[in-house]
């Protein structure tokens, strides 16, 4: 086996890109990462089935025990906000997917040691999060919002009988987008806990938490001043106001404030964990 | 050129390396040497950037790895602990390292080649063997045509033909001018791959010198001595100045058979002369083997005082608590 040979074929290469490798290289490596790797296609392949199944499932079975008479509570959920009951079905479970892709984003580069190659190839360490951010946030908000917009016109073809929906209603479009919006800085705030954490079992297990247990917690305080605002700036709760048409009575924050709320956490979240990346040993 | 300098590093209150420093130069092998736990992949680690230093520095041709413009075009690193996803294949590993470099594609396909994993390139490199993952860290690492190598314990689990490729492949860069520094735990391997040593125990530089000066530094030479009188020669040894300890009368090299006579190690007289002080005396030899102090022999002479877990080097009783740890 010859090395000689080898070395000679890349002197062209070394000559041509004699620069230091950019942004756009470590972007590009980035997505030759997230695309190569099965945990990836996965998460996102169920994430777009459990959205759209369950969108689909769970409308069409309160629209059939609505006009079979019954009253389930659901039913009046639907008929009184029918744009949010069909983003929320279906995404509220679906976007543990994009939970544990994010997470994972990060916390595999520690479980697989892929991180020294990683930062053996960008020393300077905070590119490398940087570009995962970006390719990360781009893909999801990709696919986001394209099962967004699906999962609304699945819903909208469903409660045709009893409520008419359409784009053109106040508020539908950007709830609609702002769904795909949500989607995408969640992913991002899974990435950063993971960045923190290190751990795939416990970054999945704090993000989950955060977006699924403990908002109905803090729902308990509403009764309080003080609580209601916790509640309200909380970031999972926050970031999910922009994905309804038209504001709750009584909810604290407009849905773009609300979701300056969460890429404010995010940004937060995302600045630790570049702090760490920095100063931790691989 | 790396150059190490009052390199330190602690975790919690251990301390891992020690105010090292040694220079390892282009132009050949330089084999890293240490017992288990002495600190060489911490050092390596450190060179590399992936662990920050207490104090001193560490520098690849002048710069820091942190400053390196395209660090993998400079250097190139395998490292003992796996760095591969499991479920990514061998060419998307490599191609993302490439990128990175700003290194085109084909550079990918070439690596593979050299390393002969192109057959299983699009294969999950979780179902790599062993050998297969230390090739495609060899691939990674030579990915950028670096002028400086890092290798830690490279042949770890490498069969025989394995071994003698990464042995080839040090001396193939290392005559090309580049830096190879090589670390490893088998003595033997490293006295037939590398030009230079830099044996480190605790953290701490022990020596660092040419190899045959590191095995000569070793025990003083010996002489296996096969007689039937093993008395009347050992009394003329101690008149000489020398020394003469039975030895276990074992498996000597060439012995005939059945041959029952005691043998005899013998120091501080060279063989002609105990040669010459048999024949005068009229002593039957049987077998007169100047025994050459190897650099396992060296090695733990050198290191004796530095082993992590003090098997080889009892320690006062109720010092020692680390001799259990074995």
């Amino acid at each position: 086996m010859s090395v000689t040979a080898a070395s000679g074929q890349l002197e062209s290469a070394s000559a041509q890109a004699g620069r230091p490798a950019g942004f756009g290289h470590v972007m590009l490596a980035e997505w030759t990462k997230i695309r190569s790797v099965r945990s990836t296609v996965w998460s996102l392949i169920i994430f777009i089935i459990a959205t759209l199944g369950l969108t689909a499932l769970f409308t069409w079975l309160t629209v059939h025990q609505l006009q079979n008479g019954h009253g389930p509570r659901r039913g009046a959920d639907l008929l009184a906000d029918p744009v949010s009951f069909i983003l929320g079905t279906g995404l509220g479970l679906g976007q543990l997917a994009i939970c544990v892709l994010g997470a994972l984003t990060m916390t595999t580069e520690y479980s697989t040691g892929v991180i020294r190659a990683s930062l053996l190839a960008v020393p300077k360490r905070i590119p490398v999060l940087a570009a995962k951010c970006v390719v990360f946030a781009a893909l999801i908000f990709v696919i986001g919002e394209i099962v967004s917009f699906c999962s609304f016109f699945i819903g909208m073809a469903l409660v045709r009988p009893l409520a008419t929906v359409s784009l053109s209603q106040p508020g539908v479009t950007r709830a609609i987008i702002g769904a795909g919006l949500y989607l995408t800085v969640l992913g991002l705030f899974a990435l950063a806990i993971g960045s923190l954490v290190r751990h795939s079992a416990g970054a999945i297990s704090i993000v989950i938490g955060l977006v699924l247990v403990v908002p109905p917690l803090l729902g308990l305080l509403d009764s309080y001043s003080w609580g209601a605002h916790i509640h309200a700036w909380f970031p999972t709760v926050a970031g999910g106001y922009i994905t309804t048409d038209h504001q709750q009575a009584g909810q604290l924050l407009t849905p773009w404030q609300g979701f300056a709320v969460f890429c404010g956490w995010t940004v937060l979240l995302l600045a630790a964990g570049s702090y760490l990346l920095k100063r931790r040993d691989a | 050129m790396i150059e190490v300098t009052d390199l330190s590093k602690r975790f919690g209150d251990k301390v891992a390396v020690d105010r090292l420093s040694f220079q390892v130069q282009p132009g050949r092998v330089t084999g890293f040497l240490g017992p288990n736990g002495a600190g060489k992949s911490t050092t390596m680690r450190l060179i590399l950037g992936l662990d920050h230093p207490n104090g001193g520095s560490a520098t690849i041709n002048g710069k820091r790895y942190a400053e390196l413009a395209a660090p993998l075009r400079t250097v190139g690193a395998l490292l003992e602990a796996k760095s591969v996803h499991s479920s990514r294949s061998a060419r998307n590993h490599l191609l993302f390292l490439a990128q990175t470099q700003g290194l085109p594609p084909s550079r990918v396909d070439e690596m593979l080649d050299l390393v002969g994993l192109r057959d299983v390139a699009n294969r999950r490199a979780g179902g790599f063997s062993l050998g297969m993952g230390q090739r495609l860290g060899v691939a990674a690492a030579l990915l950028g045509d670096p002028q400086v190598l890092l290798l830690d314990e490279p042949v770890n689990g490498l069969d025989p033909e394995g071994v003698l490729w990464i042995r080839n492949l040090m001396k193939g860069l290392a005559s090309q001018g580049k830096t190879v520094l090589v670390s490893s735990h088998l003595m033997n391997e490293m006295a037939v791959t590398a030009d230079h040593l830099i044996v480190i125990g605790r953290g701490r530089l022990i020596v660092a010198a040419a190899t045959e000066d590191v095995i000569a530094r070793g025990s003083g030479q010996a002489v296996r001595v096969r007689t039937p009188e093993p008395d009347r020669l050992t009394d003329l040894i101690v008149a000489e100045g020398g020394k003469a300890i039975p030895a276990a009368n074992g498996n000597g090299n060439g012995v005939e058979p059945g041959d029952h006579a005691p043998v005899l190690t013998v120091t501080g007289i060279p063989a002609p002369r105990i040669g010459e002080l048999a024949a005068y005396a009229s002593i039957v030899l049987h077998e007169l083997t100047p025994q050459l102090a190897t650099l396992e022999d060296a090695f733990l002479e050198l290191t004796a005082d530095s082993l992590e877990f003090g098997h080889l080097n009892p320690e006062p009783a109720g010092q020692s608590t680390e001799g259990n740890a074995r």
